[in-house]
């Protein structure tokens, strides 16, 4: 029997002769960090997230009615009429949201450990591209059950393209397909959202990995394993500090994985809502042009970007500061590598100014959160009685804005005038878990 | 160096438990995406029992009934027409219903008539062969495709031919018998189709 | 650090965020419903769903549709018969098999009340069990509205009350006019007695909230069940990936 299996691999060897050298060199001599922390799970489990959407998307694309007309009692018919109809559409709309936590977690690990310096500066950026296609495929996702947020917030934020200066109208109506959304918005966002963009986020995946896979992986304590001792117990060749990572991450991946679905099963199968976060209250409303929600907001994880947009005023009789923020407060991201001059790359090294600014920039996006959110409209009158909630809240949010852009403009300052005061950097990893 | 000898047994053991475990994790959790192929509540709704008056369906007279997207053949058979059934037993693959076409039609309908009161006549109207619906020629005269014909259905696709009682003549393209559909008298003058007695009951 | 105290450290950070969420989510749900009386509804109860069904098929069927729901469906989740249901519920003519479409054209309804009644399938999951609840709890005679209703959860809604037999007739006390601003009530008192009392109304309506529940998610009344199941599972797997994982790491120091 095991004998079939050599035969044919034999034959296969014979006729693709890189596929086994691929093999060794991505997975059984790819030599990680052996000092892998909790900050590392979230890399595989961004890709199984990844695995879940795509195979449990194609299965609601079964039964799903992408027509205005169709499109909400479509998916009233795969959560009652579809045999595990609920099942497959909850571990879709439960798995949007964890992408985002796991993709957030992931970003923040490359900040704090320094990942998107010399030599990954493009693995950081594929993987900038990787979280704005993302985003548009959340936001495009969303709008697919036609519920009366998906209307609503389709609405507010392809408004946003409209300030922008001469084209603004036109470019609105062109990515509408109509006046408002509507048959035609719906159906383009259908083939973008099934077929377009989940093409390129694979593709920008693959080009992620083999990005990392070129330079070889960083991790926590920032010391590049490549420059150190060569030589461990499987290759005489290889850093001493690095390890196989399969089969030694692969097994140690495949319990951050157990939890995650513990996690995740936790919310599909007892509050798959999540309070009203991962489905919203007014998406169980059809859509309807005249009649808006009370309270729009985003889901969860666009709240702080959207919170930006909404902070800054108007000027010169235009909105589009606001946009540009907005963009802007990602587009920092990617000037990451160019912004920090610091030498030293992880946070267990670098000075304390490093260290306040980061928890205060994480404290902002979370605040700002608040307030995409409406959670600081709903608070402040509770907590503080009877004032002046926009004042209060515009100037909240203004200085979270204000905290957020800081931080990087503090960073480049700090590490360009030298006033980082950093600790020595080990030679070695140190094995902290 | 504290553990340098390997357990490989241990690993072998700890590495298949876990491979098995997770592989039935995966198979169980393929099983919901499977299913969600099987016909929804939905399509189970639309292929709901029909019910069907015959009190308008003189004898000889004909209807066709949509059950299932499927025509259902309602025929009030007259003593003339039954009489005929006996007479063509020779010329048929399968008179009794038990050879060919056993699977053709439940046990209450696998009789000369092939059907539950000898008089009304329920078959499914898809021809054996390659599922044309067949015309109804119930008068006894000869026929250009038969010059014998004792009244039946003939298919105008591949001139397959049936008696009045749906069975199928030999020497022609089709198999079988025309299927009976479950059905059952709720009663004498109302047929459910889709539904067993045994079940009705 | 001892081997537990690292395991311990590893572990406790997720599992703290998890139950931070958790908690943070309840609360949050909580606070969302802003002072409305809690209705608790409880839909694994299958007698209080079939009375409330009972109470939504004699009283609100008239005029509203339930049309994701099909009878074939509330006779299985509820465990009654095609004959319970088709004799006592369906009043609306339809197949077993077919959804609770009301007969209420809804061109004359929204000529005759303003709106049409609106389909509540999914009124539960997009209110909030308090508020339907509450709604059902708030109405009160009012000379003043066309349909001589008005309802303090939902002011100048355009339903009539069909309740009344069993609750009563609740007036309104209204608070002392100030000039410039509309009327605003004060309390709900009951003028009139019903055929329930008080107590037995708010269970009558808990009943017919948690069945509307139940409506707005059939599948809840699985999940929960099939839920345990996949949790035990996974905390085995994990369990057993774990002492996997550790034998390999055996080799790296």
């Amino acid at each position: 029997m095991a004998n079939v299996f050599t035969n044919i691999g034999d034959w296969v060897n014979e006729r693709a002769p890189g596929m086994m050298p691929m093999y060794r060199a991505h997975m059984t001599e790819y030599y990680a960090p052996k000092n892998f922390n909790l900050w590392y799970y979230f890399g595989s489990l961004a890709l199984l997230v990844l695995v879940n959407q795509i195979v449990t998307g194609i299965f609601l694309t079964m039964n799903y009615n992408p027509s205005a007309a169709g499109a909400f009692a479509s998916v009233e018919y795969i959560m009652r009429d579809v045999e595990w109809g609920w099942l497959i559409r909850y571990m879709h709309s439960t798995g949007a949201s964890l992408f985002f936590v796991v993709v957030f977690l992931h970003m923040f690990r490359g900040i704090m450990y320094g990942s998107y310096k010399k030599p990954r500066e493009l693995v950081w950026l594929l993987g900038m591209l990787i979280f704005l296609v993302l985003m548009a495929e959340a936001f495009m996702g969303y709008v697919l059950p036609w519920g009366n947020m998906s209307f609503w917030g389709a609405k507010v934020i392809i408004s946003l393209f409209g300030t922008i200066p001469y084209i603004g109208g036109d470019l609105v109506e062109w990515i509408m397909g109509d006046f408002l959304p509507a048959d035609a918005t719906l159906n383009r966002f259908f083939a973008l959202h099934v077929i377009a963009l989940p093409i390129v986020l694979l593709l920008l995946v693959v080009l992620h990995i083999a990005a990392l896979h070129e330079v070889g992986s960083n991790n926590p304590d920032g010391v590049e394993i490549k420059k150190g001792p060569k030589g461990n117990r499987w290759d005489a060749l290889k850093p001493t500090d690095g390890i196989p990572f399969h089969p030694y991450y692969t097994v140690k991946d495949l319990v951050g994985v157990g939890f995650f679905l513990l996690i995740a099963a936790f919310i599909i199968f007892f509050a798959p809502t999540f309070g009203g976060w991962f489905l919203e209250h007014d998406n169980f409303i059809p859509a309807n042009n005249l009649a808006t929600p009370s309270h729009i907001k985003p889901v969860w994880y666009f709240t702080p970007f959207y919170a930006i947009v909404r902070m800054i005023p108007s000027f010169l009789g235009s909105a589009v500061w606001g946009v540009i923020a907005m963009f802007g407060s990602i587009g920092v991201l990617f000037a990451m590598p160019w912004l920090d001059r610091g030498k030293v790359k992880s946070i267990r090294y670098r000075g304390t100014g490093f260290k306040v600014a980061l928890g205060l920039f994480v404290l902002s996006f979370f605040m700002l959160g608040a307030v995409g959110a409406g959670i600081t409209a709903e608070v402040i009158p509770v907590w503080f009685g009877d004032i002046d909630v926009t004042f209060w809240e515009n100037l909240f949010g203004r200085v979270m804005t204000a905290i957020y852009f800081g931080f990087f403009a503090f960073l480049w300052a700090y590490t360009y005038f030298g006033w980082e005061k950093t600790k020595p950097v080990p030679e070695r990893v140190t094995t902290h878990d | 160096m504290a553990n340098e000898v390997v357990d490989h047994g241990r690993r072998r053991f700890l590495t298949a438990t876990t491979a098995v475990v997770g592989g039935i994790g995966i198979v169980s959790a393929a099983v919901p995406f499977i299913k969600s192929w099987e016909p929804s509540a939905r399509a189970k709704a639309a292929g709901a029992p029909v019910t069907q008056s015959l009190a308008k369906i003189e004898a000889g007279q004909m209807l066709t009934v949509s059950w299932r997207s499927l025509p259902v053949f309602v025929l009030n058979r007259t003593k003339a027409q039954l009489a005929t059934l006996p007479q063509v037993d020779s010329r048929l693959v399968d008179p009794k219903s038990d050879g060919a076409s056993a699977d053709q039609q439940p046990k209450y309908a696998q009789n000369e008539a092939r059907s539950i009161k000898p008089e009304w006549l329920v078959v499914i109207g898809i021809c054996t062969h390659l599922g044309c619906v067949p015309d109804f020629v119930p008068e006894i005269k000869p026929e250009p495709f038969d010059p014998e014909w004792k009244g039946g259905f003939y298919c105008p696709c591949h001139k397959s031919r049936y008696d009045l009682a749906g069975r199928v003549y030999a020497g022609v393209p089709a198999p079988k018998n025309l299927p009976v559909p479950p059905y059952h008298f709720i009663d004498d003058s109302t047929i459910q189709i889709g539904v067993d007695p045994k079940e009705a009951g | 650090m001892t081997k537990r105290q690292l395991l311990m450290k590893r572990y406790i950070f997720p599992v703290a965020l998890a139950f931070s969420l958790i908690v943070g989510s309840v609360s949050v749900h909580a606070s969302e419903e802003g002072g409305l009386p809690h209705a608790g509804t409880n839909v694994q109860d299958q007698a209080s769903l079939q009375r409330g069904a009972k109470l939504f098929f004699n009283y609100c069927v008239g005029c509203h549709s339930l049309k994701y729901m099909r009878y074939e469906r509330i006779a299985s989740d509820l465990g009654l018969t095609e004959q319970d249901v088709m004799q006592n519920l369906n009043f609306t003519g339809a197949k077993f098999g077919e959804t609770v479409v009301s007969h209420m054209p809804e061109e004359s309804a929204a000529k005759w009340f303003g709106k049409a009644p609106p389909d509540l399938s999914l009124e539960v999951r997009a209110k909030g069990a308090d508020w339907v609840y509450a709604y059902l709890n708030s109405f009160y005679l009012d000379p003043s509205r066309p349909v001589g209703w008005n309802n303090t959860v939902f002011p100048n809604a355009s339903m009539p009350f069909p309740l009344w037999e069993l609750q009563g007739l609740q007036t309104a006390e209204m608070k002392p006019a100030k000039a410039g601003e509309d009327p605003a009530v004060e309390k709900l008192v009951l003028s009139q007695p019903g055929k329930l009392t008080p107590v037995q109304f708010q269970q009558a309506t808990r009943d017919l909230t948690a069945f509307l529940e139940y409506a707005s998610e059939p599948a809840a009344l699985q999940r929960h069940h099939y839920g345990i199941w996949v949790l035990l599972f996974l905390a085995f797997f994990t369990f057993l990936a774990a002492m996997l994982k550790k034998e390999y790491w055996k080799d790296v120091h």
